[in-house]
């Protein structure tokens, strides 16, 4: 249980049994009148937010959270199989991975949030690299370098990419968007 | 500024402004007749303001505000008072508190909560004319406009109006708080000072109640670019009320589990001799603030 004081941007709550990150908080007080803290919530499970306001004898729930490193083994279907360090499956839903499937290479190490024991949000190294399995020649002539154009990585993943970018290209993306970074080596 | 990027806190040019801002105040009011005073930074008996903690000092408190002391010297014939200086307040700490701040307090005798409110047009004009070059000033991209008179809001149709209820005529503490915070502040305009006026009995602080069939208290609260700037009343002067609040108020304090403070018996002695006064205290941070166009507090106070 937490109580109002112990507020703060960062910290990890439960609200109505869902987990919820504090992304926004401050501190105000009315005049004469008691503390208030104003918070914006973001669900830990679809990614929503909204804001709430404690006050200072308001107690907080504390989720039930742990988190696991492991190394992504294989899939099956929309199940994936990673492998916690005494070589325990742990299966992870594609609904909790969303984009990042397609980021995952076999050993990959994935940081897994349980709730309740159940995984809810997933962390992968900030960039991997992929290949372009497919994309349009880019314009000849054309060396703009803020024209992008739509490309797909291995495992159907779209990203949108400069026209330099070619078939066969490796190019590094940030996990964390899901968005080109930068091209590693020409084919 | 280069140099400060290594200190938190506010710039150089940030404290040249300070100053200057602090010079203005003092001139200002040494121009009315009023006389700067201080008064004792430790109290043995701070007020015991429900929501309002101090911060022990040794087997004292630093003051939460100057109040007390400065009546006692409108009980000692003292007619026009004021302090600068700092106060502190346990556990406030976010973009509009710090535990230690700068508070302007003033009162004037005879008089009443309209009286200083006209002296805080007036002082707010003086400084922005010194700092800004005119009575008005640029906050976030708008044009803050200070002539006088301030647009003044009463606590019973405000609430009314954008939060639905009316608390002079059914208050609810709780409720009172969160809708002040959540629909009241963020509707004020941007553009204008707003005096958000005559605030439920049940509110009333330290303000003497009006008579008459709906009884308000006479206190005012002046917002400035969305921040509570001051605070003001006609002082109580009735030394059994007073008495009677502050016994209160230690009982709510107890049931929520906070410091309680030793009554200021020679201040609830002096009482009867205060004249009927009016009495303001302003935030010196946020007034800054505002007229330097700063978004946290702790960018206006230096190695804050």
């Amino acid at each position: 249980m937490y109580t109002a004081a112990d507020l703060r941007k960062g910290l990890r709550v439960e609200v109505d049994g869902v987990p919820y990150i504090i992304t926004e908080f401050n501190f105000t007080k009315p005049g004469k009148g008691q503390s208030i803290y104003n918070c914006r919530l973001k669900n830990m499970l679809t990614g929503s937010t909204f804001p709430k306001s404690y006050r200072s004898n308001d107690t907080i729930d504390k989720p039930n959270l742990e988190e696991k490193r492991v190394r992504y083994s294989y899939a099956e279907g929309d199940r994936f199989i990673f492998l916690d360090e005494g070589y325990e499956q742990v299966v992870v839903g594609a609904d909790v991975l969303r984009n990042n499937r397609f980021f995952l290479d076999e050993d990959m190490p994935v940081d897994v949030l349980f709730h309740n024991g159940e995984p809810v949000d997933v962390s992968l190294p900030n960039f991997v690299e992929k290949e372009v399995v497919h994309t349009e020649p880019g314009a000849r002539g054309n060396t703009a370098t803020n024209v992008l154009k739509p490309a797909q990585i291995a495992g159907g993943y779209e990203i949108h990419v400069p026209l330099f970018v070619n078939q066969g290209d490796i190019v590094r993306i940030d996990t964390r968007t899901g968005d080109y970074c930068e091209r590693v080596n020409k084919r | 500024m280069a140099a400060a990027s290594s200190t938190r806190g506010a710039s150089v040019s940030t404290l040249r402004s300070r100053a200057a801002l602090l010079r203005a105040i003092r001139a200002h009011f040494d121009q009315a007749g009023f006389v700067e005073v201080e008064t004792p930074l430790r109290l043995d008996c701070p007020p015991n303001e429900p929501h309002i903690d101090a911060e022990p000092s040794g087997d004292s408190f630093l003051r939460t505000s100057p109040e007390l002391h400065l009546k006692r010297l409108l009980a000692e014939g003292m007619d026009r008072v004021y302090e600068l200086g700092p106060c502190f307040r346990r556990g406030e700490r976010g973009t509009f508190h710090h535990p230690e701040y700068a508070m302007l307090e003033w009162y004037r005798a005879p008089g009443g909560y309209l009286d200083v409110l006209a002296d805080a047009e007036n002082l707010l004009c003086a400084v922005a004319a010194r700092l800004c070059g005119g009575c008005a000033f640029v906050r976030a991209g708008v044009r803050v406009d200070l002539t006088p008179p301030w647009p003044r809001w009463t606590v019973s149709e405000t609430f009314r109006r954008l939060a639905g209820w009316d608390p002079v005529a059914a208050f609810d503490p709780d409720r009172f708080d969160l809708d002040l915070v959540g629909k009241i502040e963020p509707a004020l305009p941007a553009d204008r000072p707003t005096v958000l006026i005559d605030y439920p009995v049940e509110a009333a602080a330290m303000a003497r109640c009006a008579g008459g069939p709906r009884p308000v208290a006479e206190r005012w609260e002046l917002y400035l670019c969305g921040m509570e700037l001051a605070n003001a009343f006609s002082e109580l002067t009735d030394a059994a009320e007073q008495a009677a609040r502050f016994e209160r108020w230690a009982g709510e304090r107890r049931g929520r589990g906070q410091a309680v403070y030793p009554a200021d018996a020679a201040f609830l002695d002096a009482l009867p001799r205060m004249p009927r006064a009016g009495g303001a205290a302003l935030g010196v941070d946020r007034l800054l603030m505002c007229l330097a166009d700063l978004p946290d507090i702790r960018s206006v106070r230096a190695f804050a």
